[in-house]
């Protein structure tokens, strides 16, 4: 018998803002524990939520760039259950009216969508460090860090249309790359900005009922999802294969073992008691809302990939890596819109080669475009070289300003042709024995004479007119 | 003590110091001449501190309205520094890192805060019995209990040991006391005050209200501590917040009062609906016009409010687990066992009896029925006042069916405890606002509660009405216990 896989993921992606969703508490990674707190985000008796209005501003926009309907009134619901990382006993999400409905992930390479049942808001729980063993059981002592408690997320939610693990990784891949693009959520994997949950049942080919799904939580690499998707079809296949039955679960995926381990059984699934929270009123988000938002918020990555590749004709390369890039991508653009003259082609090529090498050597992360503009325009107009330019880049991503730099090269290139002349034939009276291997057919020795044009140009001799005067020179005595 | 603007005048004229008021006022708190129990601590150095810094102030003539006037606070209201136990175990030892709104607003406008009143565990009650501190006593009678679950802040405002405090009302906790207590007490409209600090119970519910001997006492408090909050996403802009400022004596002319019919029959006490009567003559005396209505919802609110209040309880309640603060009962195997235990051990009957039944009508399969259906009967209610509010400008009835009962009566009946409450209840399921003042006593010599309730802010007309009627009805048999002859010096 021939199964198939039905997978639904729910992505949960921290949103971007300095606060935390319902308190002033710094979001801020890595602090020590306990210190991103504040009466609201401890349950302190008393203590009461208010809305972050960013977070909302980020969760329309994600619902925006999934081409979500934006829900003019939802509501926070608290859902009650009792973990040491949950302060309060209850998280407040969303549940019956959450902020977005529908949308769609648009997988191009597979010519697929995959469409989204909804996005809601909802705060992270805090975070257990446990002594003694890797989870509660066993562990002699655990220890509860409330920082991440209260930090906003959304969670998105996709229809159960996923068909395969590379599909899932596929879609996890696309969702994070739009969120970061956008800057809803920096997607930093690592420190848990962007988790996510797989829902993965089989059923045999030809059936519409779905079989029953066991749930692999809390999965944080592109590599682990399709890994542990992998694992769990292949493992339900094989219980149903040999005549027993999936049971309803929460899996944990053990990356070292490549399995996954089953958390606690969902057959009496948790009964949240769902209920509208009193200290909120419903989330009315108006039409000018979402306007305000989408004047404020960026392009579309799949629109600014057409432009950069269709529009400005800039090799796949470069693209690849100002998509990945967002500070460069905005320094290539601000770039271009002042030095309009200049090919973007060009300023592309800097930016994606020195300046990004320069950049990271530095660890910083972009300079003034106004500066840049200004080293482009002279170099497309030869006042300055190349090497000019490749060497004043470290200054500039110091912060130093286009005018002190051109300062440092004086009047800058020189291209005078009597001047030129003038150096190279003071050169060539010099060396008349290189002269001569170059006319014994010896091209490469004129980089010798080149050099001796630099040095007496003290580095302003434009190179590649200076190189054809020599070779001409050489010809023709 | 005299009220606050007689105790603030004094302080400004420098016929005393502010410190010597608060100490005046923490030796009567804590001699408890009645032995009536209402103040668990005293705040001495918060409260010495303050009064300092304020004489400091009117030596340089910089102090606020009302610097030096002392006042307490109930057990459910966070001060820094402070201890807040809502007089239950699970809080024992816990000290608040920051202060309610509605206090730090009562500070600024010079009040000093010198200490907890006693209450009913997290709220939940209607005589002051279920404390872990033991029962209050009512100043009129000790036997008697001063109602609840602010009993306390009625009892010491009743005592005359300040003139003012705070108290919180969900269902009828600042009303029904104070009728109990022959003090005025209000709720203000559901907004007017913010619940920032204040330890959740219901929270569509809950509202903080002063307590006074005097309408005007309360008008002032009210003003110092209420207006929109950032930190309390319920709590509203205030068109009129000028709530001390007295509008006329003209107050009743012309006003339209609704008297419930339900409200007056044979389940009230005769002596209690008869000094309604007397004051509803007055009214039609004062120039306005009272007529009867019909309230048919009256027991389905009851039942609604017991149904939507524990539901946000046992939510609200949840976060007593004992990991972060409070008690935490050492003696346990896993962290399930030491939860349990804690609140085992940390919460009395009456506030498990409603977590369970709020956990009930909040479960999978009885949701529907009992929680969205009492929502839907609260809106039901809600348009029922929207209605009347177009007919009336004031209502009236009595604030309970009984005076004060006897210590012990009701307290392992809680469907008679609960039933105590049916005149103030429905008020807080539509967020209006209501007060109760004293307007006789009863044949056995205890106070009788009279229930104003105005429209959706329309706090001050409610006020307005109130002063008036107190001034005609001149409620002068007050305190007949006696306070001991050295703590008149104030």
């Amino acid at each position: 018998m021939q199964f198939e896989p039905v997978i639904g993921l729910e992505i949960h992606a921290q949103l971007n803002t300095k606060s935390k969703l319902f308190c002033s508490a710094s979001t801020e990674f890595g602090a020590n524990p306990n210190t991103h707190v504040t009466p609201v985000s401890l349950a302190l008796p008393g203590a009461l939520p208010v809305l972050n209005k960013r977070a909302v501003e980020l969760a329309v926009m994600a619902g925006l760039a999934f081409g979500c309907d934006i829900q003019s009134r939802s509501v926070f619901a608290r859902k009650n259950y009792v973990y040491p990382d949950l302060p309060k006993g209850y998280q407040i999400s969303q549940f019956e009216h959450p902020i977005c409905l529908g949308g769609a992930v648009v997988l191009a390479e597979l010519n697929k969508t995959i469409d989204i049942t909804r996005i809601h808001m909802e705060e992270d729980a805090g975070k257990l460090v446990h002594q003694g063993a890797n989870g509660i059981s066993g562990a002699h002592a655990s220890y509860v860090d409330l920082n991440r408690a209260g930090v906003p997320l959304i969670e998105i939610v996709s229809e159960p249309q996923i068909q395969s693990p590379k599909e899932a990784r596929l879609y996890m891949e696309r969702v994070h790359h739009i969120l970061k693009f956008m800057g809803v959520c920096d997607g930093d994997l690592e420190k848990g900005s962007f988790r996510c949950d797989a829902n993965i049942s089989v059923r045999p080919v030809g059936q519409s009922a779905f079989g029953t799904r066991t749930e692999v939580k809390n999965l944080n690499s592109f590599r682990s999802i399709e890994q542990s998707v992998q694992y769990e079809i292949d493992r339900q296949i094989s219980v149903i294969s040999s005549g027993g039955t999936i049971i309803q679960q929460t899996m944990h995926f053990d990356e070292e073992r490549g399995e996954t381990i089953a958390l606690r059984s969902k057959e009496n699934a948790h009964d949240y008691r769902y209920f509208p929270d009193p200290d909120l009123k419903p989330l009315i988000v108006t039409e000018d809302d979402i306007a305000s938002v989408r004047l404020a918020m960026r392009e579309h990555p799949d629109q600014v990939l057409n432009r950069l590749t269709t529009d400005r004709q800039l090799p796949s390369h470069d693209v690849k890596v100002l998509m990945q890039d967002v500070p460069l991508l905005d320094l290539f653009e601000s770039t271009c819109a002042i030095a309009k003259h200049v090919s973007p082609k060009m300023i592309s090529k800097w930016i994606v080669g020195e300046l990004n090498a320069e950049l990271k050597l530095a660890k910083k992360t972009t300079v003034k475009a106004h500066d840049l503009a200004q080293i482009m325009q002279a170099l497309a107009a030869k006042k300055l070289s190349s090497k000019m330019v490749k060497d004043c880049l470290p200054k500039l991503v110091q912060g130093v300003s286009y005018d002190i730099l051109s300062d440092m090269f004086g009047d800058g290139q020189v291209s005078d042709m009597d001047q030129l002349h003038g150096w190279v034939d003071a050169v060539m009276d010099e060396h008349p024995d290189v002269v001569k291997k170059i006319q014994g057919g010896k091209v490469a020795s004129a980089n010798f004479l080149m050099g001796q044009v630099m040095k007496m140009s003290q580095g302003r001799a434009n190179p590649d007119a200076v190189r054809r005067i020599i070779l001409d020179a050489c010809a023709r005595a | 003590m005299g009220n606050i603007l007689g105790v603030a005048k004094k302080i400004a004229n420098k016929d005393c110091s502010c410190e010597q008021v608060v100490r005046h006022a923490l030796a009567n708190v804590t001699t408890d001449a009645l032995g009536l129990n209402a103040v668990v601590e005293t705040f001495d150095d918060i409260a010495l501190e303050t009064a300092k810094k304020w004489d400091q102030h009117i030596a340089n003539g910089t102090a606020p309205a009302y610097a030096g006037v002392p006042f307490l606070i109930k057990d459910n209201m966070c001060l820094e520094g402070a201890h807040v136990t809502c007089c239950s175990a699970i809080l024992t030892g816990y000290k608040s890192p920051y202060t309610s709104t509605a206090i730090s607003r009562a500070m600024d406008a010079g009040f000093i805060p010198i200490g907890r009143t006693n209450m009913d565990e997290f709220a939940m009650g209607s005589s002051n019995e279920h404390s872990v501190y033991g029962p209050v006593s009512n100043p009129w009678n000790t036997d008697y209990v001063p109602g609840g679950s602010s009993g306390g802040s009625a009892a010491a405002v009743a005592a005359g040991m300040v003139p003012v405090t705070l108290g919180s009302d969900t269902g009828g906790s600042i009303r029904q006391p104070a009728a109990y207590c022959g003090v005025v007490g209000m709720k203000p409209t559901y907004g007017t005050v913010s619940r920032y600090g204040l330890v959740a119970f219901a929270s569509s519910l809950d509202q903080i209200g002063p307590f006074g001997q005097s309408v005007d006492d309360v008008a002032i408090m009210l003003e110092a501590i209420c207006g929109q909050d950032p930190n309390d996403a319920t709590s509203e802009k205030l068109a009129v917040n000028a709530f001390s400022q007295h509008v006329s004596m003209d107050a009743l002319s012309g006003k339209r009062i609704g008297v419930a019919n339900q409200l007056m029959s044979d389940y009230v006490d005769a002596d209690i609906r008869s000094a309604v009567e007397v004051v509803m003559k007055k009214m039609v005396d004062l120039g306005a016009t009272v007529d009867f209505y019909d309230f048919p919802y009256i027991e389905e609110a009851l039942a609604t409010y017991y149904i939507l209040a524990p539901a946000e309880a046992s939510s609200n309640l949840s976060r007593f687990d004992g990991v972060r603060y409070g008690m935490r009962h050492m003696n346990a195997d896993s962290l399930g066992d030491m939860i349990k235990k804690t609140r085992q051990h940390g919460f009395g009957d009456e506030v498990k009896r409603r977590i369970i039944l709020g956990t009930y009508v909040l479960s999978s399969g009885y949701y529907d029925a009992y929680y969205a259906k009492a929502q839907s009967v609260r809106a039901v209610v809600t348009e029922a006042y929207a209605k009347l509010f177009r007919e009336f400008d004031v209502l009236c009835s009595p604030t309970a069916p009984s005076t004060a009962f006897l210590k012990g009566r009701h307290v392992d009946d809680p469907m008679t405890m609960y039933l105590s409450d049916i005149a103030t209840i429905p008020v807080n399921l539509a967020g209006l606002p209501a007060l109760s003042m004293p307007c006789s006593l009863s044949s056995q010599g205890l106070p009788i509660g009279l229930q104003l309730t105005g429209a959706w802010f329309k706090d001050h007309d409610l006020l307005n009405v109130a002063t008036v009627l107190e001034d005609v009805l001149g409620f002068t048999q007050r305190y007949p216990f006696s306070v001991p002859e050295e703590n008149h010096a104030i």
